[in-house]
This record gives structure tokens, C-alpha cells and sequence, in this order.
């Protein structure tokens, strides 16, 4: 089935331009409705379409946009971004559908900008060409500005929202920046055409002093959009200042776009720089999941609570990018998933209490509600398990596979992001419990959850028990892509490791020495990435799903990206290589067995 | 040298053709200062402006014309190539642009019609002479020509101070940088025995001049002169006030029209004369490039004043497209180029907002103008979003192709370093820029217009029937919002659909003898 991908991706903003155009705030609306509905189906009909044995981009549209520049306009949906895009559709439904029932002024802007956002949303993560990603991703910034500056109620907006703006387009122009001088060099390396194709720029590995640079460029930008400790500056401020449905999709989707940005482009492109950095990046990782945790059990304002627990919950995924190892992430897109689904309909319910209490954002101020209101106290508490990572949620699956990815690559992080469990409990369990049980506050009035609220909230928790039930579902759909995103890195930051997981089929021995790896780095590219110089990118691994035997989760994964490559034709040979006699590196112990 | 003696004793031969565009200015300037004596209003408001457009027209379809000739004119003082034919199109359309803006603007009314559009006419054939000069004394009569009319049409509207002020200051300064500038020419061919650009260039090769003192020395000087005319600091400080004082439409055609031209300049001297010396030049004007935009970002940062704070940023884009002369690359010709084109596109949909709400409010250009616009007027409210948008290098305008270019040239030529000062620049711009996209979509009220300022003294050789002040009469001029809609919406259909602007430029390098 053909789905076109820039349908999909303009409806939303096309839906909002027709909406200003019509002069109508009712038009508008339904219009704004329409769109995020026909995403959303979209979304679902990309997933169930999905053809999961077929690795590589599909639906795949590729025309040359700006041909001077060698940027294309080239869109494609793989297993990294496939539940991402999903996810987009159902919180901006969910956005749009919350504030289609409360009053807004100059309603027809605020239809536009919303689905401008969603458009640049769904680009950043449909885009497989670089520039087209940093057009995109610089563009969402901006319809979130104009909400904010709009349609927020607090007091020192402006200040606010300018301050996100420039903190995140510093990181978002040095990423430019970074885009530019990794096509360029990767010109001047491979000696083609100046080309911003993702993969066709995992073709080439740069020299690492290059790639360290443009690492950290591409990581600033990143961090800083998660955030993550310590570039979080912008997000007290920026939190408190947005309009609600406005700060739940952004808290929701954009910062999943960051973490996914780590391993759409940094992994497969500059894996010596991943490798180089890795500790630094689990050590940013820690650091925020302390810091978050401890700063949302401290704070009082519902929304800081939510935002300083969403840090965390950005530290354990950045932990499982940068094990670099397939499960870590898996874990990382699993839990991308997980916590923008948790944290938006946390938003909605927070915004429902503050509602009831007298407006006020302060936990101190709510509390009573459960008695009278049992239905949203419930849907709190799923909420609140599911941020917690109770075992049973989806979360859990998460976390567990982020830590044991973490565990097999840097053991005395993993112990000590162990901790990040324990503390996500406390602050789930002490915002739910002020939030709901507790003293009923002065002005808190415990009405129950309307219908109409009602309709946006419980979707949501459905949705996060559907995935707490099948978690498998993203998992397997995922796995080749997230896998091949971080193989590279993975075989040069642990050899031995990926070596034994790629070679435990003894009829795929050859697997390991993945030839000349860093030396040949086409050869190595072309190997691990899916990028093999066929246009459409048909993925050289076919990972073998599951290994109940092996454990960790029932998800040990082998990768065999020899099959149907052209490139190897001596790997026929069964060469048994040891992993523990094995050199530094597996590409030199190939060569000498022969 | 014996061929330059014999051309000098003979007539050159005059490629009338090559020339057209020229000559339709100049016969324009004559024709409108003729026709401004007429006695009749509609002679002087309507037919002046309306004769004005007509040549500035026909100067741009001669251009068109004359689109794939490669040709040397009048003994090689000026060259017709794609640089110089892109460049025209760039400097026509901001005069036609200008004249839009001025036809009910005070300044003309105030100065006498003929006067004010035949100098505007005169100035954008000075501009057109420099971006096709390949020969040192061209290049100098050029640039006199353009600058020496907006002297005068910088105090064009007589009775305010300030216009005056900008004036004289504009006088005194750019003469200051054409004497610095001629010094430096002048030096520059007492290095090398010639006049000519490719003259000059063998001159270098032949003789390994590059690191000659008296070249040097001459380089220097040039490079402070034309910094003056393009506003580069530590030579800018001119540009807030006269920008600010001069009358709006006037400061439209310089932040335009003189950047076009200066940098085209720019592009053909260095470029192409004194590429032989560029590692001795690019190292400094990299500085240079580097001071300028840190200088004009930070200085934007507290202006109230619209056309204040746009000057401030006219410095910090000339710094960026500084960059593109640095590198000294074809990528680094045509991504100037190009930004020079996209520049113009978002600077006329801003200084047109200007002049319309100049006209509709009494705040003049303050920021308070505005306020809430969004609302009051949406057609402006989205023309001063989108250029404020593009001038920051928000992706889906024209400005961030513009910086994707030029950073790209930068990395490509080495100097990757300088990509990043650009997009350090652009960071701090985001603060002024969005500050005025934040007031366009204000929802406050605005403060109470103030009045206009009391009479203005009465001058001697004003037009008799001329409003005795600057009124803002909340007249809603269409030509105005015409040229704001128009270079707004360009400035996103652009950012959308590059394509055609990069046709426009793919050429301008290739007729530069470089590399």
C-alpha cells in the first residue's frame, strides 16, 4: 500500500492556513479537528501497514528540493520514527480536541500555528534528509512561540518564551552549522556530489576530529531541546508560561524528537564521536535523572513537577542512546513512546485539578478530590503508575531495557540510574496523593471529570494500558531500524559484545568481522546502516527476533546484516571466530583467519 | 600598454546596447527633472513618480535584454556579465520598490518631485556604473554617483532636524570614505601600473605582489573605504542615525540598494583583482566580518526605534555576507548574491510596514507603532512577521536559504569557524527580531498616539502647498501595503520554493576570473 507521506505531513497545517483563510472560528475548528483526525488516522494506517520484516524507510518520497545544495525533500517512515509519528497524531488530537471545549481568543491563529506545529513535528521525524530535518526542527520552535505569546496567561510570557527560543535555537543553529560541515566534509571525503541524504552521509565516516566537533554541535542542540541537566535553563519558566494543550504536546512530542534526532543522525553518522562521548553523554544522562527527580519532589507547581519529572524520564533515554547497544535502544524509543504518552494526559489531569482548585497550580492548594471524584483520581493513579514504571506498564519494559542496556555497556552507571526507579516512585506517588487524596484545600471544589475532558483523557490511559499489555508491538515493529541505527557505535564502543550477539548463529560466523570497519568506511557504512546504495535503503539486517533462551528480557537480538548484501560474498564461509581470542578490532581478525 | 595609449587616442567603441540600462536611468533623471517644472500638480505628483517607474522598467527589461551577453564595454571600464546583470535586477527593483513608497510620502512633496525622483534615478545609475566597473576609476566615478545624490536625498525632507542631521552627517562621513577609498586606489595602482581589475590580478601574479607593502597598504585603505559604504564595522557607526533621520523610503533604497551595490563591488574588486592576495586579505576581513556581526547584533539588542534597530541589523547582515567575499570561492560569489537578493526581499517588506504605519499612527517608527497590528492590519501584521522571521533565518523563509548558503560556502571555503559566528549572530538577533514579532501579535492596547510634534519652521524654497508637518492622517496608502504584502509573501515563497532565486544566481561567479 502507497501512502503518501507529504499528505500526511501537510494536512494538519493545511487544515489550520484553510481555517484562517475561511474567516469562520467554527469552520476553523472543524477544520482543525478534521486534520488532526485524518493524521491520526493516517498514523494508524501507517502502522498497521507497516511492513515489519521489510527493514529500511518505507513510503519513501524523495524529490530534490533545493538541487544547488544537493537537499532533498525526501520523507520515509522506518521503525524509529513509526510509533513517534504515531504518538504526534494521537497528543495533537489531543490538544486540539482539549481546546476545542474551552473559549479562545482569535481562535483562527491559534488553529494555524497548532498545525503548523504538528506539520513541522511530523517533518523532523519523517525527514531522512539532514537539512530538511534542521528546517524542521528550527521550524516547530516557532508556532510554540506564537501560542505562547498568544494565548498564554502568565505574567512574564514574553520574557519567558523568548528565553526557550534563543536557548533552543542556540543549540538548533549550532546544529546547523554542524549539518552543513557534515555534508561538506563528507564531500570532500568521499569526493561525491554534495548530497544531505542521511544515508547517503552513513556511507562515509568522517575523520574523528571532525566528528567530535560536529558531535557536540548536534549534541548541543539536542540537549538542550530534551533538556537535559544542566541546559534545562529555559524550562521552569517556559513551562509555566505555556498554555496548557500547548505545553502538554510539547512536553509530549517535541522533546522526543531530540532523543530521536541521537539516533536517526548522530549514531549512524558520526559513531566514533558517539563512542568517544559515550561517557560524557551517560554522565549528562545521570545527572539529569538525579537532578530531575530530586527537584520534583521538591517543587510545588504542578507543571514544574511534571517538567522536572519529564527531565528525568529524557535522562533515562538519553542513557539508553548512549549505551549504544540494541537494547538500550530499543529501550530509549520504547520509553519515548511511554513517557510522551503518560506526561500529556498528566498534564490534562493536572490542569483538571488546578481547575478545581480554584485555578491554582500549587499542590498545596489541591488535594480532596479523590472521595468525590473517583474516575479521575483512578485515571490519575494509572497515570501516576505508569510514570513510576510500575511493573506491568509499558514503562517498566522501558526502563528494564534502558538498564540493561546501560548495564552491559557502563556497569557503575547503570547502579547508580537504578536509583532514577526509586525516585521516579516518590515523585509520582507524592504528586498523586497531594494531587487527589490528602486535605480537601480551601477553594477546591471536587467535581468529577467532565465528559467532554473526559473524552481526551481516558483515549490517552487506554492507550497506555493497551501498550502496558503489548509492549511488543513497538518493540518488534522497531527493532531492525533501532537496532541498525546504533550498530556501528555499538560494534566499535564494545567489539567483543557485538561481536558474540551477531555470531551466536554459528551458520553467521563471519558476521563479526563486519570487514574493515574504520577502515574501509563505506564498506563499514554500507555494511551496518541500511544504506547500501540502493535508493530506497533495504536493510541489511534481519535481526532474528527473539531468543527466549538468552533472556534479558526475551529480547536478545542478533543482527546478520550479511544476507542479501553484495558486498560480502566470502561470508559464506563459516569462519569461527572465538569473541574472547578475538583482536581489538574484529576486522583484523577476520582478515587473518582465513 | 601601448594598447591602453592607442584606446586612449582613439574613441572606445561604445556597445550602445551593452549600456541601455544605463542610459534609460540617466534619460529618466533628465526627463522627470524636466518634467517636475511643470506648474501642474498632477504633472508633479503623479506623472514624475509614475515616468520614474516607467524608466526604472525599461532600465530592467534592457537588462533582461541583455541577460547572456559577456561583454567588456566602452574599452573595458565596465562589464556586462551575470554578476553585474543580477546585481542590476537587485538595485532596480529596490528603487522601484522606493518609488512606490515615496510617492505620497512627505520627502518628495517637501523637496520638489522632479528633484528628489531624478536624484533617486541618478543614484541608481551610480549604482549600476559601480556593479559592472572592472576598472579602478569606474569604479570610483560609481560610487560617487550614487553616494553624492543620497546625500542630498537623505535631507529631503527639509524641515526636520533630524533629516538634516543625517544629511550632513551622511555628507561628512561618506566623503571621508571616498577619500580613504580613493587613497587606497590609488595606492593599489601605484603597486601594480594598472587600472584595470584583470590588469591588476596579472599584475599581482606576474610580480608576486602579494605581500607587497604598497599593495598592501592600498588594499587596506580600500577596505576601510567601501567599509564605510557598507556599513562594516568599526565603520558603521554612521548607519543608526542616518538610517533613523533620513526620510523612510530614502532609508529603504540605502539599507537596499547601497548594500547591492557596495557588495558588488566588493565581490569584483576582491574577487577578481586582488584574489592573488587573498591570504593576506581574508584573514582580516574575516575579523572584520566577525566584529561586525557581533557589533551589529549587540547594538540592535535595546533600539526602540524600528529604523534604528534595522540599521543596526543592515550591519550585522552586511557581516554575514561578508563571509561570502572571504572565502573567495564561486559558492562564496553566488551565496553573497543571493543573500543580497533574499536581503532585499525581507528588508522592503519591513521598511514598508514602516512607512505605512509612519502614516497611520503618530508613534513615527517607534515600536509602539506596532503594537497589535497583527489585529488592526493582519496583511502588515504577516509582512513584518515573515521578514522579521527571515532576517532571524527561520527556516520556511528566505533567510534561512540565504544563511544555509553562506554557511555553506564558509565551510566549504575553510572557514567553518566563520558559519559559526553567523549562527551566533543569528542568536542574538532572535531577541530583537522576535521582540517586534512579539508587539505585532501584542494584544495590550497601544498608548495613545502622540500628536506630531509642534509647526516645523517654514523654509525658504519649499513647496508652498506642502503639509506644513509630518502627518499621520491614518491614510491606508495601497501602494504600501501592495509592496509589503508582495515582498512578505516572497520572502516565504522563496523560503519554500528557492529555486527560481537560484537560477537567478547560479551564474554571477562564473564570470569572475576565479580560479
Amino acid at each position: 500500500m502507497t501512502l503518501h507521506l507529504s499528505i500526511f505531513l501537510w494536512l494538519p497545517a493545511a487544515a489550520g492556513v484553510l481555517g484562517l483563510l475561511l474567516r469562520s472560528d467554527k469552520v476553523a475548528r472543524i477544520l482543525a479537528a478534521l486534520g488532526a483526525f485524518g493524521t491520526l488516522g493516517y498514523a494508524i494506517t501507517a502502522v498497521v501497514d507497516y511492513d515489519r520484516d521489510q527493514a529500511g524507510l518505507q513510503y519513501v518520497t524523495d524529490r530534490s528540493w533545493i538541487s544547488e545544495l544537493g537537499i532533498h525533500y525526501k520523507l520515509g517512515v522506518d521503525g524509529l520514527n513509526l510509533f513517534l509519528i504515531l504518538l504526534t497524531a494521537v497528543l495533537f488530537l489531543a490538544a486540539v480536541l482539549w481546546s476545542m471545549r474551552r473559549p479562545i481568543e482569535r481562535e483562527r491563529h491559534y488553529w494555524l500555528h497548532l498545525g503548523i506545529g504538528q506539520s513541522a513535528v511530523l517533518g523532523a521525524l519523517m525527514a531522512q534528509d539532514l537539512a530538511l530535518f534542521v528546517a524542521f526542527f528550527d521550524l516547530m520552535l516557532i508556532p510554540f512561540y506564537f501560542l505562547t505569546i498568544g494565548w498564554s496567561t502568565a505574567e512574564n510570557k514574553n520574557a519567558a518564551v523568548l528565553k526557550l527560543v534563543i536557548y533552543t535555537l542556540v543549540g538548533s543553529l549550532l546544529m546547523l552549522v554542524a549539518a552543513i560541515a557534515l555534508a561538506v566534509l563528507t564531500k570532500d571525503a568521499s569526493g561525491n556530489e554534495l548530497t544531505f541524504v542521511i544515508s547517503d552521509l552513513t556511507k562515509t565516516t568522517l575523520p574523528e576530529g571532525s566528528q567530535d566537533w560536529i558531535f557536540l554541535c548536534f549534541a548541543a542542540a539536542f540537549l538542550v531541546k530534551m533538556p537535559a541537566f544542566p541546559f534545562h535553563g529555559w524550562m521552569p519558566d517556559g513551562y509555566r508560561a505555556m498554555p496548557l494543550p500547548v505545553l502538554a504536546v510539547f512536553s509530549g512530542v517535541l522533546s522526543k524528537v531530540a532523543a530521536y534526532g541521537f539516533l536517526r543522525i548522530v549514531c549512524p553518522t558520526l559513531p566514533d564521536a558517539a563512542v568517544e562521548f559515550q561517557t560524557l553523554m551517560l554522565i549528562i544522562g545521570l545527572l539529569s535523572i538525579l537532578y530531575g527527580s530530586a527537584l520534583a519532589f521538591t517543587t510545588t507547581n504542578v507543571r514544574l513537577i511534571l517538567g522536572y519529572s519529564s527531565l528525568a524520564q529524557l535522562g533515562f533515554i538519553l542513557l539508553g542512546v548512549f549505551a549504544l547497544n540494541p537494547q538500550g535502544a530499543q529501550g530509549a524509543i520504547l520509553q519515548a513512546v511511554n513517557h510522551g504518552l503518560v506526561v500529556a494526559p498528566a498534564f490534562f489531569l493536572a490542569a483538571l485539578a488546578a481547575e478545581r482548585a480554584g485555578g491554582s497550580e500549587d499542590i498545596r492548594d489541591m488535594g480532596g478530590l479523590a472521595f468525590r471524584a473517583p474516575v479521575m483520581a483512578v485515571l490519575f493513579l494509572i497515570v501516576a503508575f505508569a510514570n513510576l514504571a510500575m511493573p506491568g506498564s509499558a514503562n517498566f519494559v522501558g526502563e528494564f531495557f534502558i538498564l540493561l542496556g546501560v548495564f552491559n555497556a557502563k556497569v557503575a552507571i547503570a547502579c547508580i540510574a537504578f536509583a532514577g526507579v526509586a525516585l521516579a516512585a516518590v515523585y509520582s506517588l507524592r504528586l498523586f496523593i497531594r494531587a487527589m487524596h490528602n486535605r480537601t484545600g480551601a477553594d477546591t471544589d471536587s467535581r468529577e471529570i467532565g465528559v467532554r475532558d473526559g473524552l481526551v483523557v481516558v483515549p490517552l490511559v487506554l492507550a497506555i494500558l493497551a501498550l502496558a499489555f503489548y509492549p511488543q508491538l513497538p518493540l518488534e515493529k522497531g527493532e531492525k531500524d533501532v537496532v541498525g541505527a546504533v550498530a556501528v557505535a555499538f560494534e566499535r564502543s564494545d567489539p567483543e559484545r557485538a561481536a558474540r550477539e551477531n555470531g551466536e548463529d554459528p551458520t553467521q560466523a563471519a558476521t563479526p568481522g563486519r570487514p574493515e570497519s574504520g577502515v574501509d568506511p563505506a564498506a563499514a557504512g554500507g555494511a551496518i546502516d541500511p544504506a547500501t546504495g540502493a535508493p530506497v535503503d533495504p536493510a541489511t539486517g534481519t535481526g532474528q527476533p527473539v531468543d527466549p533462551a538468552t533472556g534479558g528480557g526475551g529480547e536478545q537480538i542478533q543482527i546478520d546484516p550479511n544476507t542479501g548484501l553484495p558486498i560480502d560474498p566470502n561470508t559464506g564461509q563459516p569462519i569461527q571466530i572465538d569473541p574472547e581470542q578475538l583482536p581489538v578490532d574484529p576486522a583484523t581478525g577476520q582478515e587473518v583467519t582465513p | 600598454m601601448t594598447s591602453t595609449l592607442l584606446a586612449a587616442a582613439e574613441a572606445p567603441k561604445i556597445d550602445w546596447g551593452g549600456i541601455s540600462p544605463l542610459i534609460a536611468l540617466l534619460g529618466g533623471a533628465v526627463v522627470v527633472l524636466m518634467l517636475g517644472l511643470f506648474r501642474s500638480r498632477f504633472a508633479r505628483e503623479q506623472l514624475v513618480p509614475f515616468l520614474t517607474l516607467v524608466a526604472i522598467g525599461a532600465s530592467a527589461g534592457l537588462t533582461i535584454w541583455q541577460w547572456d551577453e559577456r561583454l567588456d564595454l566602452i574599452s573595458g571600464a565596465l562589464r556586462l556579465d551575470p554578476l553585474a546583470l543580477t546585481l542590476n535586477l537587485v538595485l532596480l527593483t529596490a528603487a522601484f520598490a522606493t518609488v512606490l513608497l515615496s510617492w505620497r510620502a512627505n520627502a518628495p512633496r517637501e523637496s520638489a518631485h522632479g528633484e528628489y525622483h531624478s536624484l533617486l534615478l541618478t543614484s541608481v545609475a551610480g549604482m549600476v556604473v559601480l556593479v559592472g566597473a572592472q576598472n579602478l576609476v569606474t569604479l570610483f566615478i560609481g560610487l560617487e554617483l550614487f553616494s553624492i545624490p543620497l546625500y542630498v536625498l537623505c535631507a529631503t525632507e527639509m524641515r526636520r532636524a533630524t533629516a538634516l542631521e543625517s544629511g550632513l552627517k551622511y555628507l561628512i562621513i561618506g566623503s571621508a570614505g571616498s577619500a580613504i577609498l580613493l587613497y587606497g586606489l590609488a595606492l593599489i595602482y601605484g603597486a601594480t601600473g594598472d587600472t584595470d581589475f584583470t590588469g591588476i590580478a596579472a599584475a599581482i601574479e606576474a610580480d608576486g605582489l602579494g605581500t607587497d607593502s604598497l599593495l598592501l597598504g592600498g588594499i587596506a585603505l580600500t577596505i576601510v573605504g567601501l567599509a564605510f559604504k557598507c556599513s562594516i564595522a568599526p565603520f558603521h557607526q554612521w548607519t543608526p542615525d542616518v538610517y533613523e533621520g533620513a526620510p523612510t523610503p530614502v532609508t529603504t533604497f540605502m539599507a537596499v540598494a547601497t548594500k547591492a551595490a557596495a557588495f558588488g563591488v566588493f565581490l569584483r574588486l576582491f574577487d577578481v583583482a586582488l584574489i592573488g592576495s587573498s591570504d593576506t586579505w581574508a584573514p582580516f576581513l574575516a575579523i572584520l566580518a566577525t566584529l561586525t556581526i557581533l557589533v551589529g547584533n549587540v547594538g540592535a539588542l535595546g533600539q526602540s526605534s524600528l529604523k534604528r534597530m534595522l540599521a543596526y541589523s543592515s550591519v550585522a547582515q552586511a557581516g554575514y555576507m561578508l563571509v561570502g567575499v572571504i572565502v573567495a570561492t564561486q559558492l562564496g560569489v553566488r551565496a553573497t548574491v543571493f543573500y543580497l537578493a533574499v536581503y532585499l526581499v525581507m528588508n522592503l517588506a519591513a521598511f514598508a510596514v514602516i512607512v505605512a504605519r509612519e502614516r497611520e499612527t503618530g508613534h513615527g517608527d517607534d515600536i509602539e507603532a506596532i503594537k497589535g497590528i497583527g489585529r488592526d492590519r493582519p496583511l502588515l501584521g504577516w509582512a513584518l512577521t515573515l521578514s522579521m522571521l527571515g532576517l532571524a533565518g527561520v527556516p520556511a523563509t528566505a533567510g534561512f536559504i540565504g544563511k544555509f548558503y553562506l554557511i555553506d560556502a564558509a565551510v566549504d571555503g575553510d572557514y567553518a569557524w566563520l558559519g559559526i559566528v553567523i549562527v551566533i549572530g543569528s542568536m542574538i538577533s532572535l531577541a530583537y527580531y522576535l521582540r517586534v514579532v512579539a508587539a505585532v501579535w501584542s494584544t495590550e492596547a497601544t498608548a495613545t498616539a502622540t500628536t506630531g510634534a509642534g509647526p516645523l519652521p517654514a523654509l525658504a524654497g519649499a513647496a508652498p502647498d506642502g503639509p506644513s508637518n509630518f502627518t499621520p492622517d491614518g491614510a491606508k496608502h495601497w501602494e504600501v501595503s501592495l509592496v509589503a504584502a508582495l515582498f512578505g509573501a516572497a520572502t516565504l515563497v522563496l523560503g519554500i520554493v528557492p529555486g527560481p532565486l537560484f537560477d537567478l544566481v547560479r551564474d554571477s561567479g562564473s564570470g569572475l576570473g576565479l580560479f
